[in-house]
C-alpha cells in the first residue's frame, strides 16, 4: 500500500477557489504517476483530460524541467487545440510556468522547426506527426527529458493502422527514454484488457483504472405515428418528430452512419425547418474552414442542432448537448454508448438519447441495441495483429533517423502489443522488402534502399531518401478526391470535396447536394469540380466514401434470439405483425442454423440467405454463391444485400440449396475472385503507398491521383504475374480478406451452422425477404466477357452514328 | 492474331490488339515506347523499387507479336529505353533476348526524348525512317503526312452502357497514325488533350487495343 499522493499547495488552493474537488480517478491517476503504465476508462465528461495530465502538472509545479516533460498524442488534431485551450486556463490560474504547444500538419514549418530545437513542457500532437518526429536524425536531443505520454481516446486508434504507427513510434520513444510512462485514456470499451496490452511495452503490466460511470443514459427509442418505411435508410419519415424534439430541447446532435445519409437528411430537415431554427451540418468530406465554422458556433452555443457523422464521435467539447438522436440502428453497441456519451458533458447527469430506426427491420435492431444497452454489453472483435505495411514504413522512418541493428529494432517492435508475435522471419521479410524491394528476382541490388554496413548496422544507401521517406508517411489514404467549387467565385471557398469516381460520373446539369446545399455540375477545371447553385429539389447524391458499418456479431446474434420469441411487446404492432407473417409464411431464422427461402417473382427464381453475417459478409456471401451457381449452371442474375440477408435472383430455381454451402468450394471461390477483384486492387494500393512502393509525394511534383490508379494497377498484375509470393501481396490478401470482405464471419457462420440448412420454399415473397427487393445497391452478375460485349455494341452504335460505317478514312 | 486495317498514304496497316503495327506488305512491324529498364532508372534516382518484371513482360508481347507476324524487319518507334543508362545497364539475360530477337531480322531504332543517344545494342540507329510514301519518326510533326509516330502514350476513354472503358489507343487519320505505349510500365495521354486535339483532324478515329481491336470516332 503506497501512501496517497499529495497535491501541491497551489494547486489543490487552485480547486479550493474553484469550489471543485478533483475526482476520485482523478488522484488515483496522481497516485500511480510512476508507474510505467495506467489505462484510465471513463466516461465522456469525467474529467478525463484532467486526469491524464494532473500528474504532468503536479510534477512541473514541484520541481522546474527544462525541455520535453509530456507529450500527448490524440487522433484528432481538432483535439489538441481543443486540449491546449482546456489545459492553459488551470495553467494560468494556478500561475505555473509550463509551456504548451501543438503540432500537427497544419503547423508552419517554421515553428515545427523551431520546436526541433527547443521543445515545449507539454507537445500535443497526432500518430502521424509524432512518427514524423522519431524520424529525425536529432530524435535522441528532441525527446531528451521526457517523462509522459498522454494518449487520448486511445480506443480510437487500436482497432486501426494509425495505432499500429503510434505504438511502434512509442516503443522508439521508450528506447530513446527508457523511464517513459504511459498513460491511455479511454471510453467505455468491451476489452479494456486488450486496450492495456495495446498501450503497454511488452510483456509489461498495465494498471487499468476505472472511473464512476456515472448515471445509467436515459435513451430510447423515438416512436412516430407514421410506420418507418420497409427499406432504406434516409428516414425522411422521420423528420416531424425530430424536428419536435429539436424545439425542445437546447442543443441536438444527429447522427448519421454515412455521410450521404446524413446530406439527405439535412437537405429534407431545412425542408421542413419552417421556423428557420439554426441548425448545421459536419462531415469528413466538408470543407476544414467550413466545419471549423460549425464547431465554432456550436461551442458559442449558436445551433440548435447538428447533422453529424462520426467526424463528432471523438471527444471534443461542445458544452451544452442535451440531446443525441442516432438515425438509423447504431450497428454496433459500443459506438452507440460512445455517442450517448456525446450528450450532457457534465459529469454525473444522465446522457439522453433517441433512436430512430430508419426502416422495419431497424426498429428490430434498435430495439435490440437498447436491450443491450441496459444490460451493459458491449460488442467487440479481438484486437487484429498489427499490420505489416505499417511495420515497413516504421522501418523505413527508423532508418531515416540513422543507423539501426536489425536485431534491437525486432526486439523493439516485438515489444509493441499488436507485435508481439511477430516472428523474426516476417520481421526479416519486411526489412529486405524495404532494403530491396524483396523481389523473387534480385535485379538492381546496387541500388537498394537500405544498406548492411561492414559492423552489421543498416543505413540508407543514400541519406536523401530520408527526406523522400518522411514526405511519403502516413497511413490514412486519401481516396482520390477532387475539391467542389462555386463557379465564378475561384477566390471563394471550397464546399468540400467529392470522390474522384464520383466526379468521373457527373455530366454538365447533373444535381448533388453538398454541405447540405443542392448544387449543378458545371465541369471540371484545374482539378476543381466546378459548381453552381440551384434550386432542384430532387438531386443525385453524392457518393461518399464514408464507411459502411456493418452490424455487430453480437448484436446480430443478439437480434437473432430476440426473433425466436413467441411474441414482441417491445415491438410496435406494424413490426411484430410482420414478425408474426414470416412465420405463418415461411419460418424464422434460428440461431446455430441458417435459413434459406426459395420462392418464385416476376418471372424469375429468387434465393434467400438469411446469414445475419452483418452487410459486408453478406455481400461477399452474395459474390460467392453466384460464383458457384455459376459453375452449377444456375444462370444467377444478380444479389443484394443486408445486414441480415443476402437475395440472389436468377434464371432457375435451385432445388438443392444445401449443394451451394461448401466452405471448401466457397473459399477457393474466394481465392480466384480476389485476385481478380477490385477490391485487392485497392487494397494493394492503399498498403503500397503505405510501404513506400508508390510514392503520394516527389520531391519535383505532386502525382495526380488517376496517374497513381492507373500505375498501382499494372504494378499489383505485373507482380500476380511475375512474383505471386511477393510479401506486399501477402499483406494484401490478409489485409482485404480482414477489412472489407469480412470474410472471416462467413466461415464463423458456416462452421457454427454445419449441415443445419433449412430450405423453405415459399409460393411468393416472403415477409422478411421483401425489404431486400427495395434495398439499393443491387449487383449485377457479369460474365468476364461482358466488358468486350460493350465495347462492341458501343463500336457499332458509334460507328453509326457518325456515319463512318467503312473503316478507311 | 486480331487486327484492324487501315489505310495510310495508300499503304495498307494492321493495327494489333497488342498495340503494335503491322505493315503486311513489307513484313515490318512497328512498335513505339517499349521503355525497357524503367524500374531501373526509377531507382536510380531515388524512387521506390518497382517490381523488377516490366523489361521481361514487354518483352515477351513483342516476342509473340513477332512470332505471330513472323515480321522480317522491326522498327521501335523511340523511348525503347527509359533513358540511355537504363539501356546500357540492362540485365545479361534481357541483352540476350533482344538479341535473340534480332537474329535473321532488321532491326531499327529510332531516337526518342528518352534515349537520344546510341545505344549499344544490335541493330541500325537512326533519328527517323523514310520509307516513301511513310516516314517512321517518334513525335509527330504538324503538317507531315504518311506519318506513323509514338510518344504521346495516346489512351481513350469510352462511355459504354454500363461503365467507362479507359485503354491504350491508336489515334490515325488521313495524315498520321500514332501508336499506343507498347511497355508494360506506361501510363497514358487521354485523346481529349489539347496536344491530341490540335494534332488530330477533326475526323479522326482511334483504335481500341484488346484482345479484340475496335474502332471509334476518337473522343475529344
Amino acid at each position: 500500500m503506497r501512501a496517497p499522493a499529495v497535491l501541491p499547495a497551489e494547486i489543490s488552493a487552485w480547486f479550493k477557489k474553484r469550489n471543485w474537488h478533483p475526482h476520485p480517478h482523478q488522484l488515483d491517476m496522481l497516485d500511480r504517476g510512476d508507474d510505467p503504465c495506467t489505462l484510465l476508462i471513463a466516461p465522456t465528461g469525467g474529467g478525463k483530460t484532467m486526469a491524464g495530465f494532473l500528474p504532468t502538472l503536479v510534477d512541473l509545479a514541484e520541481a522546474p524541467h527544462t525541455g520535453l516533460h509530456t507529450l500527448y498524442v490524440s487522433p484528432l488534431k481538432a483535439l489538441a487545440s481543443d486540449i491546449k485551450r482546456n489545459l492553459r486556463n488551470p495553467i494560468e490560474e494556478i500561475g505555473l510556468n509550463i509551456r504548451i504547444e501543438d503540432r500537427t500538419g497544419d503547423t508552419s514549418q517554421t515553428v515545427k522547426k523551431r520546436q526541433r530545437v527547443d521543445p515545449p513542457h507539454i507537445l500535443l500532437t497526432t500518430p502521424e506527426s509524432l512518427a514524423l518526429l522519431t524520424s529525425y536524425e536529432d530524435a535522441p536531443r528532441i525527446f531528451q527529458g521526457l517523462k509522459r505520454v498522454v494518449v487520448d481516446e486511445i480506443h480510437a486508434l487500436a482497432e486501426n493502422k494509425r495505432g499500429d504507427q503510434l505504438f511502434l513510434a512509442l516503443s522508439r520513444l521508450q528506447s530513446l527514454c527508457p523511464d517513459l510512462r504511459r498513460v491511455g485514456l479511454s471510453a467505455t470499451v468491451d476489452h479494456p484488457e486488450d486496450i492495456a496490452r495495446l498501450l503497454a511495452r511488452n510483456p509489461d503490466p498495465c494498471n487499468i483504472l476505472y472511473a464512476d460511470p456515472g448515471p445509467a443514459p436515459d435513451i430510447s427509442m423515438l416512436t412516430t405515428d407514421a410506420p418507418p418505411p420497409w427499406s432504406g435508410g434516409g428516414a425522411a419519415y422521420a423528420i416531424p418528430a425530430v424536428l419536435a424534439q429539436v424545439k425542445a430541447h437546447k442543443t441536438t446532435l444527429i447522427f448519421h452512419n454515412t455521410r450521404a445519409q446524413a446530406e439527405i437528411f439535412f437537405h429534407n430537415l431545412w425542408l421542413a425547418n419552417d421556423e428557420g431554427l439554426p441548425i448545421g451540418i459536419h462531415h469528413g468530406s466538408l470543407d476544414r474552414a467550413q466545419r471549423e465554422k460549425v464547431e465554432a458556433a456550436m461551442a458559442r452555443g449558436d445551433l440548435r442542432a447538428i447533422v453529424c457523422t462520426s467526424s463528432l464521435d471523438l471527444g471534443i467539447d461542445w458544452g451544452d448537448v442535451d440531446l443525441v438522436i442516432q438515425v438509423g440502428a447504431p450497428k454496433n453497441v459500443k459506438r452507440l454508448v460512445q455517442r450517448i456519451g456525446r450528450a450532457n458533458h457534465r459529469y454525473n447527469a444522465p446522457s439522453k438519447a433517441l433512436l430512430v430506426p430508419a426502416n422495419r427491420w431497424e426498429v428490430v435492431e434498435c430495439v435490440n441495441a437498447l436491450e443491450a444497452v441496459r444490460a451493459g454489453e458491449l460488442d467487440g472483435d479481438p484486437l487484429p495483429q498489427g499490420s505489416l505495411d505499417v511495420l515497413c514504413q516504421h522501418i523505413l522512418l527508423t532508418a531515416a533517423a540513422g543507423p539501426f541493428e536489425a536485431t534491437a529494432l525486432f526486439d523493439e517492435v516485438t515489444g509493441v502489443g499488436a507485435y508481439s508475435r511477430l516472428s523474426r522471419a516476417e520481421f526479416d521479410a519486411c526489412l529486405d522488402f524495404c532494403a530491396t524491394g524483396g523481389y523473387a528476382l534480385k535485379a538492381y541490388d546496387r541500388w537498394q534502399k537500405l544498406q548492411q554496413r561492414a559492423d552489421g548496422l543498416w543505413q540508407l544507401r543514400d541519406p536523401r531518401a530520408a527526406a523522400r521517406i518522411r514526405m511519403n508517411a502516413g497511413t490514412i489514404q486519401d481516396s482520390d478526391t477532387l475539391k467542389v467549387q462555386l463557379k465564378r467565385n475561384r477566390s471563394g471557398k471550397p464546399l468540400g470535396e467529392v470522390e474522384e469516381a464520383f466526379a468521373a460520373t457527373l455530366a454538365k446539369g447533373d444535381t448533388f447536394l453538398i454541405g447540405g446545399q443542392i448544387v449543378r455540375y458545371e465541369g471540371l477545371r484545374d482539378m476543381t469540380v466546378q459548381v453552381s447553385r440551384n434550386a432542384a429539389r430532387k438531386p443525385r447524391v453524392a457518393v461518399f466514401s464514408g464507411t459502411k458499418f456493418a452490424t455487430s456479431t453480437q448484436l446480430s446474434q443478439r437480434t437473432l434470439r430476440f426473433l425466436q420469441a413467441e411474441t414482441w411487446p417491445s415491438l410496435p404492432s406494424h413490426t411484430a405483425d410482420w414478425l408474426r407473417l414470416q412465420r405463418d409464411i415461411s419460418r424464422m431464422p434460428e440461431p446455430g442454423r441458417l435459413l434459406v427461402e426459395t420462392f418464385p417473382r416476376d418471372g424469375r427464381e429468387n434465393i434467400c440467405v438469411y446469414g445475419f453475417a452483418g452487410r459486408n459478409a453478406q455481400q461477399t456471401l452474395g459474390l460467392l454463391l453466384t460464383k458457384r451457381m455459376e459453375d452449377l449452371g444456375l444462370a444467377p442474375m444478380g444479389f443484394v444485400a443486408s445486414d441480415y440477408a443476402t437475395l440472389i435472383w436468377g434464371l432457375d430455381e435451385v432445388v438443392a440449396p444445401k449443394d451451394l454451402f461448401d466452405l471448401t468450394m466457397l473459399r477457393d471461390g474466394l481465392e480466384s475472385w480476389l485476385a481478380g477483384n477490385a477490391l485487392m486492387k485497392r487494397t494493394f494500393r492503399a498498403s503500397a503507398t503505405i510501404t513506400g512502393l508508390i510514392e503520394r509525394n516527389t520531391p519535383g511534383a505532386r502525382k495526380s491521383g488517376r496517374q497513381a490508379t492507373f500505375s498501382s494497377d499494372i504494378l499489383y498484375d505485373t507482380l500476380l504475374k511475375y512474383d505471386p509470393e511477393h510479401l506486399l501481396l501477402k499483406i494484401t490478401r490478409t489485409e482485404a480478406l480482414r477489412g472489407l470482405v469480412d470474410f472471416s464471419r462467413i466461415e464463423a457462420m458456416m462452421l457454427a451452422v454445419g449441415d443445419r440448412i433449412d430450405h423453405s420454399r415459399a409460393p411468393h415473397v416472403t415477409p422478411l425477404a421483401a425489404p431486400l427487393l427495395l434495398e439499393v445497391g443491387k449487383v449485377p452478375v457479369q460474365s468476364g466477357s461482358a466488358e468486350e460485349r460493350l465495347l462492341a455494341e458501343e463500336e457499332a452504335a458509334l460507328m453509326q452514328d457518325s456515319g463512318l460505317a467503312r473503316v478507311n478514312v | 492474331m486480331n487486327g484492324i486495317d487501315i489505310t495510310l498514304a495508300g499503304c495498307t496497316l494492321t493495327a494489333l490488339g497488342s498495340g503494335a503495327l503491322w505493315w503486311r506488305d513489307q513484313s515490318l512491324i512497328v512498335v513505339s515506347d517499349l521503355h525497357l529498364g524503367k524500374t531501373e532508372r526509377v531507382l536510380r534516382r531515388g524512387g521506390p523499387a518497382m517490381p523488377p518484371y516490366e523489361t521481361r513482360d514487354t518483352l515477351i508481347r513483342l516476342e509473340n507479336d513477332l512470332t505471330a507476324t513472323g515480321a522480317g524487319t522491326v522498327i521501335c518507334l523511340g523511348d525503347s529505353f527509359d533513358d540511355v543508362e537504363a539501356a546500357r545497364t540492362l540485365s545479361e539475360t534481357d541483352r540476350l533476348w533482344i538479341a535473340r530477337l534480332q537474329a535473321g531480322r532488321r532491326w531499327v531504332w529510332i531516337e526518342g526524348n528518352h534515349d537520344p543517344g546510341p545505344i549499344d545494342m544490335g541493330g541500325a540507329h537512326l533519328a527517323e525512317l523514310p520509307l516513301p510514301p511513310l516516314t517512321f519518326r517518334h513525335i509527330a510533326q504538324a503538317g507531315a503526312s504518311g506519318e506513323v509516330s509514338g510518344h504521346y502514350h495516346p489512351k481513350v476513354r469510352i462511355q459504354t452502357r454500363l461503365r467507362k472503358i479507359s485503354r491504350p489507343a491508336f489515334l490515325f487519320d488521313s495524315d498520321r497514325i500514332i501508336l499506343p505505349a507498347f511497355g508494360t510500365y506506361t501510363g497514358g495521354l487521354r485523346s481529349d488533350q489539347c496536344v491530341l486535339r490540335d494534332l488530330m483532324r477533326p475526323e479522326a478515329m482511334a483504335i481500341v487495343t484488346g484482345q479484340i481491336p475496335r474502332v471509334v470516332p476518337m473522343p475529344r
